[in-house]
C-alpha cells in the first residue's frame, strides 16, 4: 500500500488509515442518502406543480361566484364549449363547516389542556390523556361514521347537515388542539406560576393572566395549524354533509357541499363534458392547497406577533 | 393591617375560591367530555354496526356473509398500508439522516417547512395528483418494464392495466402522502442525539455513515420503528387517495399491476356510502368499526414502542 504524502490536504492523509473499504462505504451512504432526498423531493415538488398548472385552468372570478346549479341556457354553454359553473357554493360550504368545527374543538381543546397541564393529577387525567391519543389516531372516516350515527339518531337514516360534518371534523381536530396547547403551557416555566402564587393570586387568575398569555403565540398558531389539517378532511364530510349543486347557508338541515367534496365529486363522477369538470376539480383543489398556505402564514405570522415580550 | 384590608382580603379570597372552582370545573368538564365523545363513537358505531352482524347473510343484495364481505377489504388495507410502508420507510429514515447529517442547515429548514406544509395538504389532492399525473406515467413507462422483467412474481403477473389504476399505484401514492410525517419523527429522533456520542465516534476514528450506525441509529431506532408504525395507522385510514385511484373488484389478489384490486375499508365507505341504504349501511358502519379496531392496535403499539424507547 501506498499512503501520498505529496497531497496535503488532511482528509487524504486520513485515506492511508481509513481505508478503501470503509472510505467506499461512507462515499456509497452518503450518494444513498442524497440520492433518497431527490427521489423524495420528485413526488413532492410534481404534486405541487400539477395541481398549480392544472388548477389556473379554471381559477377566475366565475369559478368563485357560481355554484353548480346551472341554467339550460348555461347547460347548452356548456356543451358548446364555454366555461360555465363554479365552486361558490363548496367555498361557503367549507368556511361554514371548518368554523363551526373550530367553535365546537377550540374551547373543548384548550380547557381540556388547561386541565391536564394546569389540574390534571391521577386516574382522570392519564385516562383523559390515553383518550386523547386514541382519538389522534382516528381515521377520518370513521369520525364520519360516529357522526353520521350520532345524527341518525335525532335525524332519522340518510340524514345529512352541515353541522353534521362540522361534527365529525371536530372529532378530528380537538385531539390536534389538545395535544398542541399541552406542548405549549408545559413549556411555560414553573417559576412564573410560582411568583404568581406568592403574590397571592388565586390559581384560575394566575392560568388566564399569567400562564395562557405568555403561551398565547403558541397555542393560537397550534390551533391555526389544526385548522388547516382538517380543513381538506374528505371523506368524513362525504359520508356527512353530503354533495349539494347549490348554495346552502344553513349548517342545521340540508346537504351542504364543501371543496374537497366538490373536487372529489367532479374528479371522480363528472358529467359532460368531463374536461369541464376535470379543470373545476383542479381548481378546487388548488383553491384548498392555498387555503392551506395562507393557513400556514398566518400561524407563522401569529406566532411571531404573539411571542411573549421581554421588557428589554 | 387595618380590618378594611384583611376584610377586603377575605373577600377576595373567597371570590377566587369560587373561580378557582369554576374554572377547575370547566377545565375538568371539558376532559370528561372528550372521554364521553370517545366513548360515545365506540357505542354509536357499534349501536348502527349490529343489525349488519345479526342479519343473515341472504338479506343482502350479494349474499354474503359479513365475513365474506369484511374479508378482502381487509386484505386490500393491509396490503395497501404495508406497500406504502416498505416503500416510505427507508426513504424517510434516509431522508431524515440527510436532513440531519448530510445537509447544509439552510436547505434542511428550508425543507423541513416544506415537509411540514405537505403533511397538511389535504389528501383529495394527493389523490387527484396520482390519478391525473402518476397512474398514466407509470402505466406508460414503469409498469411494462416490471412485468417484463419480473412477470415470473405474482406481484407483478400482470396483464398491466393501461389507465395505471392499480394497487401498486395507489401504494405510491399512500407512501408520498406519508412520507411527510414518517420524515418529520425520524428527523427530530436523530437531531436529539446526543452530540458527545457523535464526537466520540468521530474521535474513535469512524467515519460519517459508521458514525451514524454506532450513534445515531441506535439512539434513533425507537422512534423510527413508532414513526413507521404511526405511519401505518394513517395509510390503513386513508381513504380518498385510494377511493380515487383504483376501480375496485371485490377479491383477494396480489396482482400489484393488474385492472382487478381488492378494495380497501375506507374507500369501499366513501364509494358505497353516498348511494347505501337500509342494511347496507349498517354494513358499512361495521366494516368501519373493524377498521378503527386494526388502527387502534396499531396506534397504541406504535405509542407503547415510542415510550418503552424513551424509558
Amino acid at each position: 500500500m501506498t499512503v501520498t504524502v505529496t497531497r496535503s490536504r488532511p482528509v487524504d492523509e486520513f485515506e492511508g488509515v481509513v481505508g478503501r473499504r470503509r472510505r467506499v462505504t461512507d462515499r456509497l451512504a452518503t450518494v444513498v442518502m442524497t440520492f433518497a432526498f431527490a427521489i423524495v423531493l420528485f413526488p413532492l415538488l410534481s404534486v405541487a406543480w400539477t395541481v398549480v398548472e392544472a388548477g389556473l385552468e379554471r381559477f377566475d372570478p366565475a369559478f368563485f361566484a357560481r355554484n353548480m346549479e346551472l341554467t339550460l341556457d348555461e347547460l347548452a354553454a356548456a356543451r358548446a364549449g364555454e366555461t360555465v359553473g363554479g365552486a361558490g357554493h363548496a367555498v361557503v360550504g367549507t368556511l361554514i363547516v371548518t368554523g363551526l368545527a373550530a367553535v365546537m374543538s377550540i374551547p373543548l381543546g384548550v380547557l381540556t389542556a388547561i386541565y391536564l397541564v394546569e389540574y390534571g393529577r391521577g386516574k382522570l387525567a392519564r385516562s383523559i390523556t390515553a383518550m386523547v391519543d386514541v382519538m389522534t389516531g382516528i381515521p377520518s372516516i370513521v369520525a364520519g361514521l360516529f357522526a353520521y350515527a350520532l345524527f341518525v339518531i335525532f335525524f332519522g337514516p340518510g340524514t345529512r347537515s352541515g353541522l353534521a360534518g362540522a361534527v365529525a371534523l371536530a372529532v378530528l381536530m380537538t385531539p390536534i388542539v389538545v395535544r398542541a396547547t399541552e406542548e405549549m403551557l408545559r413549556l411555560v416555566p414553573d417559576e412564573l406560576r410560582e411568583a404568581s402564587y406568592a403574590l397571592g393570586v388565586p390559581r384560575w387568575k394566575t392560568i388566564v393572566k399569567v400562564v395562557i398569555p405568555t403561551s398565547i403565540g403558541g397555542i393560537v398558531t397550534g390551533v391555526t395549524l389544526a385548522v388547516a389539517r382538517v380543513i381538506g378532511e374528505t371523506a368524513p364530510l362525504l359520508l356527512t354533509a353530503g354533495i349539494a349543486d347549490g348554495l346552502n347557508l344553513n349548517p342545521f338541515s340540508g346537504r351542504m357541499t364543501t371543496l374537497p367534496v366538490y373536487t372529489y365529486r367532479s374528479y371522480k363522477f363528472p358529467s359532460l363534458p368531463v374536461e369541464a369538470y376535470i379543470d373545476r376539480a383542479f381548481a378546487a383543489a388548488l383553491t384548498l392547497v392555498l387555503l392551506v398556505a395562507l393557513l400556514f402564514a398566518v400561524a407563522r405570522i401569529l406566532a411571531t406577533v404573539l411571542e411573549p415580550k421581554g421588557n428589554g | 393591617m387595618t380590618i378594611e384590608q384583611s376584610a377586603r382580603e377575605e373577600r377576595q379570597v373567597r371570590v377566587s375560591k369560587v373561580g378557582d372552582r369554576v374554572f377547575l370545573g370547566l377545565s375538568r368538564g371539558a376532559g370528561v367530555f372528550i372521554l364521553v365523545t370517545l366513548a360515545g363513537v365506540a357505542l354509536f358505531l357499534f349501536r348502527e354496526a349490529l343489525p349488519a352482524l345479526q342479519a343473515d347473510a341472504t338479506e343482502f343484495r350479494d349474499s354474503d356473509t359479513f365475513l365474506q364481505y369484511v374479508g378482502p377489504l381487509v386484505f386490500g388495507t393491509v396490503l395497501a398500508s404495508v406497500l406504502a410502508v416498505v416503500l416510505a420507510a427507508p426513504l424517510a429514515v434516509a431522508v431524515a439522516l440527510y436532513l440531519t447529517h448530510y445537509a447544509p442547515k439552510r436547505l434542511a429548514r428550508t425543507f423541513g417547512l416544506f415537509v411540514d406544509l405537505l403533511a397538511a395538504i389535504p389528501s383529495v389532492v394527493f389523490g387527484l395528483w396520482g390519478i391525473a399525473f402518476l397512474a398514466p406515467l407509470l402505466a406508460r413507462h414503469v409498469y411494462p418494464v416490471l412485468h417484463e422483467n419480473f412477470g415470473w412474481i405474482p406481484l407483478f403477473a400482470g396483464p398491466v392495466v393501461p389507465s395505471g389504476r392499480s394497487m401498486l399505484t395507489a401504494g405510491i401514492v399512500l407512501a408520498v402522502m406519508i412520507l411527510p410525517l414518517m420524515t418529520a419523527i425520524s428527523r427530530e429522533a436523530f437531531s436529539r442525539t446526543p452530540r458527545l456520542h457523535e464526537e466520540a465516534s468521530l474521535a474513535l476514528g469512524a467515519t460519517r455513515w459508521e458514525m451514524i450506525r454506532q450513534a445515531v441509529l441506535p439512539f434513533g431506532r425507537s422512534a423510527v420503528v413508532s414513526g413507521t408504525m404511526l405511519g401505518l395507522g394513517r395509510a390503513l385510514g386513508e381513504t380518498m387517495a385510494v377511493a380515487m385511484i383504483l376501480s375496485p373488484a371485490d377479491l383477494f389478489s396480489v396482482n400489484l399491476i393488474g385492472p382487478e384490486n381488492p378494495n380497501t375499508i375506507a374507500a369501499n365507505i366513501a364509494l358505497r356510502f353516498p348511494e347505501a341504504q337500509g342494511l347496507d349501511v349498517n354494513r358499512l358502519l361495521a366494516t368501519g368499526l373493524v377498521l378503527f379496531a386494526v388502527t387502534l392496535v396499531v396506534n397504541l403499539v406504535a405509542r407503547r414502542i415510542a415510550s418503552g424507547g424513551a424509558a
